[in-house]
């Protein structure tokens, strides 16, 4: 049995190993889907929705998705687009995102794809929701007022780091990441030197005293939108 | 401007919004029977509440967060926390790049502001009178009548805009000053870039102090009295007397020149400094605690500075503080109206600022951030351009900030303001007929102090909130507040 598929995105042929999942072979084929949850090295979590697609006519998320022999994937569609803004707003709202203090700006996932989509306002009222902030370890900061939910920290602290540190509680609108063994990530093992810790897409999860040591002009998304290095065909 | 008629014959006339000031105030003038003036009042009609909502922030976001303050001067709000957060980290003592580097923000902002507020918002009323078409007296006016003028200012702010870019990341609200230093130092390019317009705007700046000594010494004779009154003056000064913009110790003096304080280290402040709540307005009114609420207050800004400092330690700005004070005999100068030319001599004196920190191979140095035995509450003071501003936090042990308390220069000027307002309204609108260009007579003595009133309200609690109701005829009927005995 061979081992590459042929699949088309948005009508272009692209080869793919079998058992990629459609956005690591458009990623290999340097073509961006965009998406938040979704991190190399990490197991599929299908989270946050902002990178479905339709596959054969039905949508679903392309993080997750294995590519099939002859599938053919829309990505950049104008109802996907407007689809996934809708998602970007959404989170927004939903929480507290002041990016013009933050000092996650001009490296932020969430904003940089605000950025890329051409968000300038969001279409629904904000939220305004009431969140804590654990200041409690020593060395991290946990702002839960920009946390989105992608579960990356949660993945990456057991799969990476094997310490559990982090899971869900609560369904619904009153889900949120907690600390498992006890309210305060100061109950936890963590360390400042988890990868967990680099994990969060987001300013949820912080190196304390780092704050705005990059200047202006050298941050991530400073220059190019995000997504450019998978489009340029470089390493992510 | 609206004139309404009071439950007992009074008439009140308001102007709202005060223009040519940064944010939105609003002033009440009450007029007896006879037309005399009775009260005259500065409101400030904004509310801002960033003391209550920074707390619980980590605290090295305070000097990226606490800038939103405002739009005009927030580098003043950037260093001024970032000294304060230097103290938390135990970074005070910053390495010569990051100082340099710092100053030189500041005075590029110090160039920018005065430019904006002398060509931009003072300028209409200096060149066509306070009085003059309305259709007129604005910054376009100024463009059409004198277009090199109006071109200097706009290409001065722009180079002031341009030292801050370089220097925080962004021409407003950049990120450069972090706890212990800074994120970047100047990079040759980035240095000859600036170097390249520097003589032309030394030489603007020359003829923007000229215009505005002449203004006032030519005038002398209705500008003296204009708005003008005995006053306190306080500002930062270097340890050797000189003046000093970004660091110093604090010194008041009296109108007379008799030192009130001196030397005063910036922790100490509220040893010496108060704040007063009153119901009417947003602002607090500070005042010298040895004196007392009553006669403690003082003014900050351009005049109080030329007025306390001893010399200032570049060419042409002395040499025109000498000028300056040889208008009253090396007496402090409590012309209202001088604050203008004061402004300008500080102009000069940022632009040779940023002359001589160009030249130093310091600002691309590589050693950015120093650090040590941190504390829990530090104060910082600074010389914005609108006068003295102080922050004052208190950190706990998680890094979040408890307690915050911001005095800005513009609420150290609020009596004095009011005072100019009330000797205005006085002198100007008693007993005649009220016209736009009078109530621009109030406005002009407001817009002396460059007052920014967006950054000056801080006051919990005590909201003074109004509603009026008012028949066909405009006669007021009913009035409710939540503290209506001192509303008026």
């Amino acid at each position: 049995m061979s081992t590459q598929v042929t699949i088309t995105i948005d009508g272009a042929e692209i080869t793919a190993a079998v058992g990629q999942t459609i956005i690591e072979a458009a990623d290999a084929a340097g073509v961006y889907i965009p998406r938040l949850c979704h991190k190399p090295g990490l197991d599929a979590f299908g989270g946050c929705r902002v990178c479905t697609v339709t596959a054969n006519g039905r949508p679903c998320s392309a993080c997750t998705q294995p590519v099939m022999p002859g599938m053919i994937v829309q990505n950049d569609t104008e109802k996907l687009r407007d689809f996934r803004k809708t998602l970007v707003e959404m989170m927004f709202v939903e929480g507290n995102h002041f990016c013009m203090f933050c000092e996650k700006s001009g490296g932020c996932e969430l904003q940089a794809l605000g950025y890329r989509m051409g968000i300038d306002v969001p279409r629904f009222p904000f939220l305004f929701p009431k969140r804590d902030v654990d200041a409690s370890h020593p060395d991290i900061l946990v702002d839960h007022n920009r946390c989105i939910l992608c579960a990356r920290c949660i993945r990456t602290s057991r799969d990476v780091d094997g310490k559990q540190v982090f899971d869900f509680v609560g369904r619904g609108a009153h889900k949120r990441v907690a600390v498992r063994t006890g309210t305060r990530l100061a109950d936890s093992d963590a360390e400042v030197s988890d990868a967990a810790v680099e994990a969060c897409p987001v300013g949820a999860l912080l190196k304390k005293r780092v704050g705005y040591t990059t200047p202006i002009g050298a941050r991530r998304y400073d220059h190019e939108p995000i997504g450019s290095d998978i489009e340029n065909g470089e390493e992510n | 401007m609206s004139v309404v008629t009071t439950s007992n014959g009074m008439k009140r006339v308001v102007i709202e919004p005060v223009t040519r000031v940064e944010g939105h105030g609003k002033v009440t003038i009450l007029l007896d029977e006879q037309g005399e003036v009775q009260q005259a009042r500065l409101h400030i009609v904004e509310f801002r509440g960033f003391e209550r909502f920074i707390q619980g922030r980590p605290f090295w976001e305070m000097p990226v967060a606490v800038q939103r303050l405002c739009g005009i001067c927030p580098v003043s709000h950037h260093l001024c926390a970032a000294k304060a957060v230097d103290r938390i980290v135990g970074g005070e003592n910053l390495t010569p790049t990051a100082e340099k580097m710092r100053r030189l923000m500041h005075y590029g902002q110090m160039f920018q502001s005065h430019a904006l507020h002398f060509f931009h918002l003072a300028s209409p009323d200096l060149l066509f009178g306070f009085g003059s078409d309305v259709a007129q007296r604005h910054v376009l006016g100024v463009a059409a009548a004198h277009p090199e003028l109006a071109k200097q200012g706009i290409l001065m702010r722009k180079y002031g805009q341009e030292v801050i870019r370089l220097t925080a990341g962004k021409k407003v609200h950049g990120t450069g000053a972090i706890p212990g230093g800074i994120n970047k130092n100047l990079s040759t390019d980035e240095r000859d870039f600036l170097l390249a317009d520097l003589d032309q705007m030394v030489a603007w700046a020359e003829g923007a102090l000229k215009i505005a000594k002449d203004y006032t010494v030519d005038n002398l004779d209705s500008v003296a009295g204009f708005g003008s009154f005995d006053s306190n003056h306080m500002s930062l000064v270097r340890a050797d007397g000189a003046m000093d913009l970004y660091d110093g110790v604090l010194r008041a003096v009296d109108k007379d020149g008799n030192v009130i304080f001196d030397g005063v280290d910036q922790q100490d402040y509220l040893d010496y400094i108060a704040e007063e709540v009153k119901p009417w307005s947003y602002m607090k009114f500070p005042f010298i605690k040895s004196i007392g609420p009553e006669n403690g207050w003082y003014r900050v800004g351009p005049l109080s500075r030329i007025n306390t400092c001893d010399f200032i330690d570049t060419p042409l700005a002395e040499a025109a503080r000498v000028d300056f004070m040889s208008l009253t005999d090396g007496k402090p100068n409590n012309i209202t109206m001088a604050y203008h030319w004061a402004r300008m001599i500080e102009v000069v004196h940022a632009i040779e600022k940023i002359k001589e920190l160009l030249h130093d191979t310091d600002l691309q140095g590589e050693n950015l951030v120093t650090k040590g035995k941190g504390r829990r509450e530090a104060v910082a003071i600074l010389e914005a351009p609108r006068g003295t501003l102080f922050h004052h936090y208190k950190v706990g042990e998680d890094d979040l900030v408890e307690q915050a308390n911001l005095i800005v220069s513009t609420t150290s000027n609020n009596v004095p303001m009011n005072r100019a307002v009330e000797g205005v309204a006085r002198e100007y609108l008693s007993g005649k007929e009220i016209t736009e260009g009078l109530l621009n007579h109030v406005e002009v003595a407001i817009r002396a102090y460059d007052p920014c009133l967006s950054c000056a309200t801080h006051a919990m609690g005590r909201m003074p909130l109004v509603v009026e109701l008012v028949d066909a005829e405009g006669t007021l009927i009913d009035r409710k507040g939540k503290d209506t005995a001192d509303v008026g």
